[in-house]
Formats: C-alpha cells, sequence, structure tokens
C-alpha cells in the first residue's frame, strides 16, 4: 500500500509516494538519496542511522516513515552550510579525532546535535550517557567525547561574540 | 635528519571531512546502473546431507533474474587450502553453509524468493567440541581433502611447532613453576559497515567487483582462479575498494558472497549487489577463533625464566580460512616475550561443524597474550615475586635474538613496564587492596612492528605524481579502513618530499590504478607504505633537482623582473642569470626550491609549480611521476624449524588497570587504564591514539562482556543487545596514553607498527586486577560478573 508524505526535509518542504511499510531510513537514503544516513544494524541498536524529528534523536531505521507526515526531518546532510561550511559539530569531530572509519560518525553526529540543542555546555557524564545508544567500534569514544565537548564551547563562543 | 615539520603532529584525517558530512562513500551507498540485488540461502543444518533442492517457485516469482545452486554453476573452490566451495553441493557443515542464492530486481523480492527455494536435508551427527572432534569415532567433518584423498581425522593440515632449547631438563631444574589452562570464546569483529560486493562484467568479460577487502590485490588473484573455473580463463578482475566501514580482519579472505555475486552477476548480464545485514553478518562472516591452553612456564630462585611450554586447540570451525595461519604470529610472543631460553609451542587446528574462524585484529597475538600474561601473574606468586618485579627481571632488551631468531632492534619494554607502574601507582597501590576490593594487573605486548612476512612477498608499492600546480598524487597499494593510513602517508610523504601535507592527495583501493601490495594487515600499512613514500620521494626529488639546475635561475630572474616593472624602485642583484645550477645545490620545502647555500635569501626562491610547468610547457619537456616497490628486511618462518625473523621490527608495550570488584553483584569497575607503547616514532599523534583507544575498547570488550555464543553450531547472539561490544557509558574510566619514541631505524622517521597492538594485553591486564583486588582468577574469557560470583563462592 503506498502512501503520501508531506514533511520538511533539512528545511525543505518535500513529499513522496511511500510504500506504508518502509521505515524513515529507507525513504531518506531511496527516495531522496541522501545517504549520509548509514544503516549498521537494522534494528535500532547502534544508532547509526540517527536523525532528528522535530529535533528528537530518532532510530530511523526502526522509525515508521508515515510517522513523520506533517514533521520536520534533519539528517547530517542538513548540518552543512552553504558553500559545503561544516557545523561546529562536524568541524570538531574533524579536528579532535572523533572520525575513524566514519560509519557512526554522522548517527553520533545527530545524537550530539541533539544533546547540545537541549544541554549547551553538558558535563562529560552527559555527553557518554547521550551517547549511549551510538556504537563505535573504531574509536574507544575518547575522542568523540573530546570533539563533542569542545564543539559545546565553541558553538557558545559564537553566540557571546 | 633534519627538523620534522608535519610528522609527529597532531593533523586532522583527510577523509574526515567527508565522512563527518556523510558524503563518504561505502559499499551500502553504491548503486550501479541496472544493478540486480542478490540474496544467499544458507543451510538449516550444521552437518546434513543436501538431498534436493528446488528452486522452481523462486524462478517464477516475477522481479528474480536468477537462482543459482552449486548444482547449476561451475564449482568454485575458496580458502586457504581450497576447502571450502562458493556454492555446497553433496552436503553442509556448518549453519552458514551457502546452498542457493537469487539474484532480484528489488532487495525485497530477493527476500522473499529466498523462501522460496526448498531444501530437503538428512541430518548427520554433528561435532562442535574441537576436543570431541578429536576423538576417535568422531565425525569426519570432511571425508576427503582437496586432492581427493581420503581423511581419517578432523585435524587441519596446517601444522605448527616450535622447539627451542631443552624443557623437560629446565621444569626438573626450575625452583618456581606456574601452570594453567586459559580459554578464550569466538570474537566477532563487529565492524560498523556490514560486509558485502557489487560484481559486474564488461563486454569482454572482465570482471569489476566493488568490494569491501584488506587485500585488492590477493583477491584479484582469487577471483581471477575462479573466473578460469568458470571457463573465463585469462580474463582479469579489477577490484575497487570503497570507503570501509572498519574491516579489523574481516578483508583477510575472500568471501562465500563475493563469489555469489560474481556467478550471479556472470548468469544475469547485470551488476549484482550483495550486501549483508547485520544478523547476516554475525551468522556468516568468519569471528575470531577460540582458543584452548595448556601453558606452564617456570623460573630460578632468582625469577629468571627456565622454560616455557604452551600448547593449543583452535577450533577452525567447518572451513579453513587465512586464520589458520595465525599460530604464527601467537609464536611471536610465546617464544620471545621475556628473555626464556626453552620454549615448546604446539597448536592444533581442528574442524568442527561450528562456524569457520579468520583472523580478527591482532592475528592470535590476543589469544596467545591472554595465557601468557595470566600465566606470569600465577609464577609470581608462585616464586613471592611481586608481578611487576618477574616482569622486569625478564625483560626484553634491545639488540637481542631470540630463540626464534626474532632479531629485536629498538626495544622500549623497560620503558613501557615502569611507565605503567608509575603512572598506576603501582608499589603503592599493588596488593593493598583487599579490604576495598581494588586492585592493579598488567600485561605485557610483544608484536611485529615492521609489518611480518607471512606471504613471499612482504611489498608494497607507491607511485608519486606530480601535476602543473605541485599537487602530489600518492597512490597506493594499501587500504584505509578507518586507521588512519591516508593520514599517516600524506604526513610522511610531504615531509619526505618537502610539499605541505594539503598539497599531498592520496590514492587507495583500485587494482587498475594503484601499484600492488600484498595487503592491510599485520598492522604493516604505514609502516610499509610510508617506507615506500620515503623512497619515491628521493627519486622525484633527484628528478626536481635537475629540472630546476636548468629552470631555477631562469625563473628567478624572471620573477625578479616582474617585480622591477611593478616596483621600478626595486634593485635587480648583480647574478648570473645564465648559470646553469648542480643538481645537488638544491633544497625543497614547503613547496618551495631554494639554494642550500642561501636557504635564508628572499630572491632566490622558486615554487615547485614553477619548475613543474617549465618542465611540461615546453619541447622535448618531461613530467614527475616516480615509483617504489618496499619489501621489508624480514623472513618467511622456516617450514620445518618455526625460525625466522618475521617482522623488520618489533613493537613493545605494556597496559595496566586499577580496578574495583562489587562483592555482591560481581561486577567489575575499571578506576584508572594505562597504556605505555614503544611506537619507534608518532606518525601523527591524534590517530596513533585514536588506534590505541579503539584497541583498548576492543580489548576492553574482549575482556569483560564479548562473546559469540553458539548451541551445536547455530549463533545465538546475532545483534548487538546480546553481543555486547562496548558504550560510550561503558568506556566511561581515565585512560592514559604514553606513546615511547625509540626511534627504529627501519621504521619510516623511525615509526613502527602500530595498529593491532592496542587490544593485546588489555584483558590480562584487567584479569590480573582482579586477581589483585578479590583474589580469584577467572582464565575464561570473558570475566563476566557470573564467573566472578561463582570464583568467590568457592574461594570462602
Amino acid at each position: 500500500m503506498k502512501k503520501v508524505l508531506s514533511f520538511v526535509l533539512n528545511g525543505h518542504e518535500v513529499s513522496a509516494e511511500i510504500e506504508s511499510h518502509k521505515m524513515l531510513l529507507q525513504v531518506l537514503r531511496e527516495e531522496f538519496q541522501l545517504t549520509g544516513t548509514k544503516e549498521g544494524c537494522g534494528q535500532g541498536e547502534c544508532g547509526a542511522c540517527t536523525v532528528l524529528v522535530d529535533g528528537i534523536p530518532v532510530d530511523s531505521c526502526i522509525y515508521p516513515s508515515f510517522e513523520v507526515d506533517g514533521k520536520s526531518v534533519t539528517t547530517i546532510e542538513g548540518l552543512l552550510g552553504e558553500g559545503n561550511v561544516l557545523h561546529p559539530i562536524q568541524a570538531a569531530f574533524v579536528a579532535h579525532g572523533g572520525v575513524q572509519c566514519g560509519f557512526c560518525t554522522p548517527g553520533m553526529i545527530m545524537s550530539s546535535k541533539a544533546l547540545l540543542d537541549e544541554t549547551p555546555m553538558p558535563t562529560v557524564q552527559e555527553v557518554r550517557n547521550a551517547l549511549a545508544g551510538n556504537l563505535c567500534r573504531c574509536t574507544g569514544y575518547v575522542q568523540i567525547v573530546d570533539s563533542v565537548l569542545s564543539a559545546a564551547e565553541k558553538i557558545q563562543a559564537e553566540i557571546k561574540q | 635528519m633534519s627538523a620534522l615539520r608535519f610528522i609527529g603532529t597532531e593533523a586532522p584525517r583527510p577523509d574526515a571531512p567527508d565522512k563527518v558530512a556523510g558524503k563518504a562513500v561505502y559499499i551500502h551507498d553504491l548503486v550501479r546502473p541496472g544493478m540486480l540485488y542478490g540474496k544467499i540461502k544458507f543451510s538449516s543444518f550444521a552437518h546434513a546431507r543436501i538431498k534436493s533442492i528446488d528452486t522452481s517457485r523462486a524462478e517464477r516469482l516475477p522481479g528474480v533474474r536468477a537462482v543459482i545452486t552449486g548444482y547449476n554453476t561451475p564449482e568454485i573452490r575458496i580458502g586457504f587450502i581450497k576447502d571450502n566451495f562458493a556454492l555446497k553441493k553433496g552436503k553442509v557443515r556448518q549453519y552458514r553453509d551457502e546452498v542457493a542464492a537469487v539474484a532480484a530486481t528489488d532487495p525485497d523480492i530477493a527476500e522473499e524468493a529466498i523462501e522460496l527455494i526448498k531444501i530437503e536435508y538428512e541430518e548427520l551427527p554433528g561435532v562442535f567440541d574441537p576436543e570431541d572432534a578429536l576423538k576417535e569415532g568422531a565425525p569426519l567433518i570432511h571425508e576427503t581433502d582437496p586432492r581427493g584423498k581420503h581423511r581419517t581425522d578432523n585435524i587441519v593440515p596446517v601444522p605448527w611447532k616450535f622447539v627451542s632449547g631443552d624443557v623437560e631438563k629446565a621444569k626438573s631444574e626450575s625452583a618456581h613453576i606456574a601452570e594453567g589452562y586459559f580459554t578464550t570464546p569466538l570474537i566477532q569483529q563487529s565492524c560498523m559497515g556490514t560486509a558485502g560486493c557489487i560484481a559486474e562484467f564488461d563486454l569482454q568479460n572482465n570482471l569489476l567487483i566493488h568490494t569491501k577487502t584488506q587485500i585488492p590485490f590477493l583477491a584479484q588473484n582469487d577471483f581471477n582462479r575462479a573466473l578460469a573455473a568458470m571457463g573465463l580463463k585469462g580474463k582479469n578482475t579489477r577490484v575497487v575498494v570503497p570507503t570501509l566501514g572498519g574491516s579489523f580482519g574481516t578483508g583477510l579472505d575472500t568471501h562465500g558472497y563475493e563469489y555469489i555475486s560474481i556467478l550471479l552477476a556472470y548468469k544475469t548480464g547485470r551488476p549484482v549487489k550483495i550486501v549483508l545485514n547485520r544478523e547476516e553478518e554475525f551468522a556468516s562472516l568468519s569471528p575470531r577463533q577460540p582458543t584452548r591452553t595448556w601453558i606452564s612456564q617456570g623460573c630460578d630462585r632468582e625469577g629468571r625464566l627456565t622454560f616455557r611450554d604452551v600448547r593449543m586447540i583452535l577450533d577452525n570451525g567447518a572451513y579453513t580460512s587465512w586464520g589458520a595461519t595465525t599460530p604464527s604470529v601467537m609464536m611471536l610472543p610465546i617464544s620471545s616475550i621475556y628473555r626464556v631460553p626453552n620454549v615448546f609451542y604446539e597448536t592444533k587446528i581442528v574442524y568442527t561443524n561450528n562456524t569457520y574462524c579468520q583472523a580478527m585484529r591482532g592475528y592470535g597475538n590476543p589469544q596467545a597474550a591472554w595465557a601468557l600474561e595470566c600465566n606470569m601473574d600465577q609464577l609470581a606468586e608462585a616464586a613471592g615475586m611481586d608481578p611487576l618485579d618477574l616482569r622486569l627481571k625478564n625483560k626484553n632488551i634491545p639488540n637481542d635474538i631470540t630463540p626464534m631468531g626474532l632479531n629485536i632492534t629498538t626495544c622500549g619494554h623497560e620503558q613501557c613496564l615502569n611507565a605503567v607502574a608509575e603512572r598506576l601507582e603501582w608499589r603503592k597501590l599493588r596488593g593493598k587492596g583487599a579490604a576495598k576490593a581494588r586492585g592493579v594487573g598488567m600485561a605485557s605486548l610483544f608484536h611485529v612492528g615492521g609489518s611480518g612476512r607471512v606471504y613471499r612477498s612482504d611489498g608494497t608499492g607507491i607511485i608519486m605524481k606530480l601535476d602543473d600546480f605541485g599537487n602530489v598524487s600518492v597512490i597506493a597499494g594499501g587500504i584505509e579502513m578507518g586507521q588512519g593510513f591516508t593520514s599517516a602517508l600524506a604526513l610522511a610523504s610531504a615531509e619526505a618530499l618537502g610539499v605541505t601535507p594539503e598539497k599531498v592527495t592520496v590514492v587507495t583501493g583500485d587494482t587498475a590504478t594503484c601499484p600492488w601490495d600484498v595487503g592491510t594487515h599485520a598492522s604493516r600499512g604505514a609502516f610499509t607504505a610510508c617506507n615506500a613514500a620515503i623512497l619515491a620521494a628521493e627519486k622525484a626529488r633527484e628528478k626536481i633537482f635537475k629540472l630546476a639546475s636548468e629552470h631555477f635561475m631562469p625563473r628567478v630572474h624572471f620573477s625578479l623582473k616582474l617585480r622591477k616593472k611593478k616596483d621600478p624602485s626595486f634593485e635587480m642583484p648583480d647574478l648570473n642569470w645564465e648559470r646553469i645550477c648542480d643538481p645537488s645545490e638544491f633544497d625543497l620545502k614547503e613547496n618551495v626550491l631554494f639554494l642550500k647555500e642561501e636557504p635564508k635569501n628572499p630572491l632566490l626562491r622558486v615554487t615547485l609549480e614553477e619548475i613543474l610547468r617549465e618542465a611540461h610547457f615546453k619541447e622535448q619537456g618531461t613530467m614527475i611521476v616516480t615509483e617504489a616497490f618496499y619489501d621489508p628486511c624480514n623472513q618467511m618462518l622456516d617450514a620445518a624449524t618455526c625460525r625466522g625473523n618475521l617482522s623488520a621490527t618489533y613493537i613493545f608495550g605494556a597496559q595496566g588497570a586499577e580496578v574495583e570488584v562489587d562483592v555482591e553483584t560481581g561486577e567489575i569497575k575499571i578506576l584508572n587504564f594505562v597504556a605505555a607503547h614503544d611506537v619507534g616514532r608518532v606518525l601523527n599523534q591524534q590517530t596513533i591514539k585514536g588506534q590505541i583507544y579503539g584497541g583498548i575498547a576492543q580489548g576492553v570488550g574482549y575482556a569483560l562482556s564479548e562473546e559469540y555464543r553458539t548451541s551445536k553450531g547455530r549463533n545465538l547472539n546475532p545483534n548487538f543487545l546480546d553481543y555486547k561490544i562496548l558504550s560510550a557509558p561503558d568506556m566511561n574510566f581515565p585512560i592514559h596514553i604514553e606513546c615511547i619514541e625509540t626511534l627504529d631505524r627501519e621504521g619510516p622517521f623511525g615509526a613502527k607498527g602500530v595498529g593491532e597492538p592496542g587490544l593485546v594485553p588489555t584483558a590480562p591486564a584487567i584479569a590480573n586486577a582482579v586477581y589483585d583486588a578479590v583474589g580469584v582468577r577467572i582464565t575464561d574469557l570473558p570475566i563476566t560478573p557470573e564467573k566472578i560470583l561463582a570464583a568467590l563462592k568457592r574461594n570462602k
């Protein structure tokens, strides 16, 4: 069965006719070719597919697509500014070695975005807890946590200016 | 060596911006025109005869383009000793055996088609314990060997034995002896990006395969053999490697799914993509082998090691991968960590109906270190010594040749042990925590640091190509899989050539354009490629300086004339503008050529790109492309004696943990973790720490939580809820890393390989700390709260 969905995707109003059993992840990757959102497990266990729906981080691999109707979805592609300017969180992951193989990175950054939107200056513990649902096999998380903390400081410094 | 400009800095990785933006292209993201989706039908039994396969309903399903089995495709033999087949005929020997496969226009149709394939089996008795498989009358996994000769047992014909000195005599003369029995479980690599490939044929029947591999050139060889088996002898394979979502050893062999997509692509004439989902990845990729180890070590009254006796049984599973050669690396620490004169080591690798195994990060070393380093603490206790003192007494030293013939050159073992002891406050905390159930433990590591000659060649190629703008393409045979290969190679190339790192683009992962390389394994990527880059850069500099000898002074003259034109007050210096310089007079740094005698003269400077353009845009011009093939000065092990200098240099390290054990729940809390590694030289501060942090996280998972559980050959935990790799909150303890620079003469700028070692000593360090805390020794990984509680109960 197909259903027409209308929602805001990375700031643009979009609509698409979707088979209703599809999950949001498939819609993003297949209908909109937004392949920055990754499928690590397909079961909501690893967090590689994290996107923001109305600002809340969700595992898009188990998020029924029809639920986004009328909502706003932000993916990793939506963080990039005009002229390929990295979002401060993305820039911090580059500067502090928060990336190795990179497969968990988009989801990791989206969870970090949700955290910093809610808690602009988190503690180490808050960062670790916010990333509890995002698994990484390469980094041991140390440089990821450093990246998020540094991004928080940068964003706050920019706001103060 | 003059002062280094880029080596040792904290440079961000060149591949990071695309990755953080979601723009890196993994196999999952790649689509080819007209592409079909492949899906594999796996066995429903661990050991059974295939009585019949009915594919008729699957074939009739709309959207299905091909259904293949072992009975309607050519036989393709795969694996280290060719005891495996792309598709199985006759019988299945493990649950993950590939019995049939389909290609369809849509992944959902492919999945539906797989369900429609009906296979009748006659179940056979299986054997799931390697010691049972060795018993007389055990079911035979393979009735014949790959040559068709009748087999009478389940022993894999890849024996490993090393003997040095007289262990029995040494046993009788030792003052103290400690015996132990240690086991390790199956471990899944758990790459965040699952495995997959897309195979397609061109109109000449040459194969193009995008695939997740660490060995593009050996894979090309494997696939060309498959093409020959398919009646396409003489046809070629081009292997292209997309961005890899981790690999950790999974890419060291070619796999059934790759051959199946090749067969499907050939049959349909269309590109066929197979990407494993997480459950398939757990069930059908090869994990790290489980081991059973019987060990004893002895020492004299002063604590000097007298002997080491290690016997192992490895569960191979049903088929044989390159994982069967991991004992060659286990043998390094077993023969050579701490100085020990008498050594006996023997490994039996045994077929069972379990999933077949392959290498994972560490290549056998984590299994060996687990037994060795726990048993060192047992021996210290038997001898009444502090485990740190026993280790220091027997430490490895520089310029020493071990009984196995390993030529140790630089060696920071002692510094590593002392660094860990100091940072952990060993002397203060060790043996004192009983009341609080806190303790400290440590373990050492010894690994290849200068690649390892597992194959006859240990070589790698680099091509360095310079363009009109002074950009440098460094075209490499090695692979980036997340470890930081491109970052290290870009820094080393820039440093060696005399350009800035942003001028360097590292190109990898294409057998049609990249020079040959034996594979990115054995922590060899940066070590070999950077050495090759240094050689290629030397050749490029020679050519650049030759060009400069002609063009330098005229270019200087030209630019000064321009300056004079713009600024009439500028006074032209009085120089011989027709002068032909000698190439040896030049130096090149940060993209600028200058005369060595006058490095500070601001007038006598010409950019590299100006010189390169001069070379291109003239009659009888030239270009600068250089190449180098680097093969380290190491040796393959002698087949009979297992002796030889396997690596060009060796890496040492020590890790230590302070833990607290909750005696009510059995839970272990890590309070502090220290890792000191002799890395030769730090190439990139950021990526080297990333490698060690990441290794430690895998090591802590190995120690405390990871176990690929099976029941009669079937995996019970094919997901991240039940197979527990560590999360960010789990890793919430301070980790201090100390990189000790011993500047190895064989290493690029002195660097040793660092990829694997981070996880090698982690588990025994934690186990030793647990023993110090609560007096229980867990000998079978992982160290779970249940095991701690049971052991505490037994101790009461």
